[in-house]
């Protein structure tokens, strides 16, 4: 396999994804991961130099509108889904010491 | 004929006329889903009383004159990615497992601006990922045409419930072929617009330079109303299109005259079954015996588009889906140590296999170091897929090609494979990396009675040429002997 993806790699992705795997989970990442990766690499055969990134397929451009509010007060909306809020807040776990 | 067996147009018609109500229209949508759903689990949530309460809204309304339009009392169903107003939006995952929203997608808004009644949420892939609606957190929806294969996916659900009469019409969402494949694998029309057609304002996004909002219908004329009264401008997604037409059911003309159509080569190359190939190539016939000009040509970069789709896709998703933290809506997880253990156990908790799977090649290849040669590789690529089709349509006004490789696998074969899985999706994936529109046709069925679906794609807002060749080919076929 030309791209090994080795437990560091699993690590830095973990921290990027904001994921804790299990050990099963950890072992097949770096399987699926390292086939999907090799899978990928045929891109390399294209020469794209010269070609610029093509983010959207349509021009895309700023949409500009009056700097005036249409919504009402979406508080008690915005706080219905909440695992956990107190007052007019959502309530998160202890964040530093 | 029953009334589940009318189309949602003709439907409406018999509504407006007094022959049926939408209170009796739903009665009857309830009483399939009372015989079919338990083997076929099309619905995620459908809710009996309050679609009954709609319905009886929507029936005084059509009574007072006040709804007069081509879909006025029409169940319809909903894919669980489309945010609706007080129902249960859980995108098939334990993530959303409880998400009520406090607004509606504009789609679901202009659909039920049309009329339209909802009936409840479709089942569909955890977060849409997914080509075989195996991986809801809610369980498998099953083939209405064999219950021991796949409906596809990720819209499995819609496309189910559409074929089985559990609902008239359906929504749902195609961001590599999440509508025309199980539409194909199911036996219904999928259609998927041009990107910024349909405003994605409301939908739980996956990829949102893909993601793109279309329909599930018994035939071609009911695809093209319901996308109609869906579709419209609007400032709350900034990619949405101001200036395309959307007035698609003046497109239901049986006429292909001088209409130029292309058959990519290397759509037909090795791994495609053999009944598919010889149902498409019928269609084709069909086409070209209605006067369209019918011509195979080479259309490249067909092998470079699953590998360029999964790099930008799962790129969208990781980004997309940081979102789900357990602090504003969803699952959180319990007895937490501190804040960055309870985003971490979160997600670990949350998230299925496959959405993982994902959202971790997606993180590999937006990182530094890899970013350059994963995610910008993929995206100058797109830009040369691009090309290509822009190429084609030089000569061409619409390509015709299969919706995918093979028709629905059994259940339980795919997710062994993931790599596997996301080759089935080679021939729908790059219309939507080129941002086109396409639709899926029933056009036969295999040796084991599964069907078989015809994909025509047009060019960027040509879909009037492809609504008229497909109503075209929905008429014509089965006056020709196969």
């Amino acid at each position: 396999m030309a791209n090994a993806i080795d437990d560091a790699a699993i690590d830095y992705v973990e921290i990027l994804a904001k994921l804790e795997l299990s050990e099963e989970e950890r072992e097949a990442a770096k399987r699926d991961m390292g086939r999907m990766l090799d899978y990928i690499d045929q891109l390399s055969e294209l020469d794209t130099s010269g070609t610029e990134p093509m983010s959207h397929v349509l021009p895309a451009r700023n949409v500009f509108r009056e700097d005036v509010v249409t919504n009402g007060d979406g508080r008690a909306d915005a706080l219905s889904n909440a695992p956990e809020c107190r007052g007019d807040m959502f309530a998160v776990p202890k964040t530093f010491g | 004929m029953s009334i589940l067996d009318c189309t949602a147009l003709e439907l409406a018609r018999k509504i407006k006329a007094g022959q049926y109500t939408a209170i009796e229209a739903m009665e009857a949508v309830f009483e399939r889903i009372g015989e079919k759903e338990e083997e076929y689990h099309c619905y995620i949530t459908a809710d009996k009383k309050s679609a009954l309460e709609r319905a009886a809204g929507v029936q005084k309304k059509i009574e007072a004159g006040e709804l007069r339009g081509p879909l006025a009392g029409v169940p319809a169903a909903v894919k669980d990615n489309l945010c609706t107003k007080g129902m249960l939006t859980s995108c098939a995952s334990k993530m959303l497992w409880n998400f009520v929203p406090s607004y509606s997608a504009t789609a679901v808004e202009n659909l039920e601006r049309a009329g339209a009644v909802m009936i409840g949420k479709t089942n569909m892939d955890e977060f849409a990922m997914g080509s075989t609606t195996e991986t809801s957190c809610h369980g498998v929806t099953r083939n209405p045409a064999d219950p021991e294969h796949v409906p596809g996916g990720s819209s499995g659900g819609s496309a189910a419930a559409v074929a089985l009469s559990e609902c008239f019409m359906a929504l749902g969402s195609d961001t590599g072929g999440s509508i025309r494949q199980p539409a194909s694998h199911c036996g219904v029309v999928g259609l998927k617009p041009t990107y910024g057609t349909v405003s994605r304002y409301g939908l739980v996004a996956y990829a949102s330079s893909l993601d793109q909002i279309g329909t599930l219908t018994k035939d071609v004329a009911d695809g093209a109303c319901l996308l109609e009264a869906v579709a419209s401008y609007d400032q709350k997604d900034s990619t949405s299109v101001p200036e395309a037409a959307r007035d698609f059911s003046e497109a239901l003309r049986e006429d292909v005259t001088g209409m130029r159509i292309g058959i990519p080569k290397d759509y037909f190359g090795e791994g495609l079954d053999q009944d598919v190939r010889c149902a498409v190539l019928a269609a084709a016939e069909t086409l070209k015996k209605a006067g369209a000009a019918v011509e195979e040509f080479d259309l490249g970069m067909v092998q470079y588009a699953v590998p360029a789709y999964y790099t930008i896709a799962t790129a969208e998703a990781s980004s997309n889906l940081e979102r789900f933290d357990g602090i504003k809506y969803g699952y959180r997880a319990e007895k937490v140590k501190d804040l960055h253990d309870m985003y971490k156990r979160t997600r670990s908790e949350g998230f299925g296999a496959e959405v993982k799977r994902r959202i971790m090649l997606g993180s590999f290849v937006l990182s530094s170091g890899y970013y350059d040669a994963y995610y910008l590789k993929a995206l100058r690529t797109k830009a040369l897929i691009k090309r290509a089709f822009d190429q084609a349509f030089e000569k061409y006004d619409l390509i015709l090609g299969p919706v995918a490789p093979s028709t629905a696998p059994k259940l339980g074969e795919s997710l062994s494979d993931p790599l596997k899985m996301y080759l089935g999706d080679i021939y729908t994936i790059a219309v939507n990396l080129a941002g086109l529109p396409g639709i899926s046709v029933p056009c036969g069925k295999d040796k084991s009675g599964l069907p078989i679906g015809l994909q025509l794609i047009g060019d960027c807002f040509a879909e009037k040429k492809l609504i008229r060749a497909a109503y075209t080919y929905e008429k014509r076929k089965g006056l020709v002997a196969p």
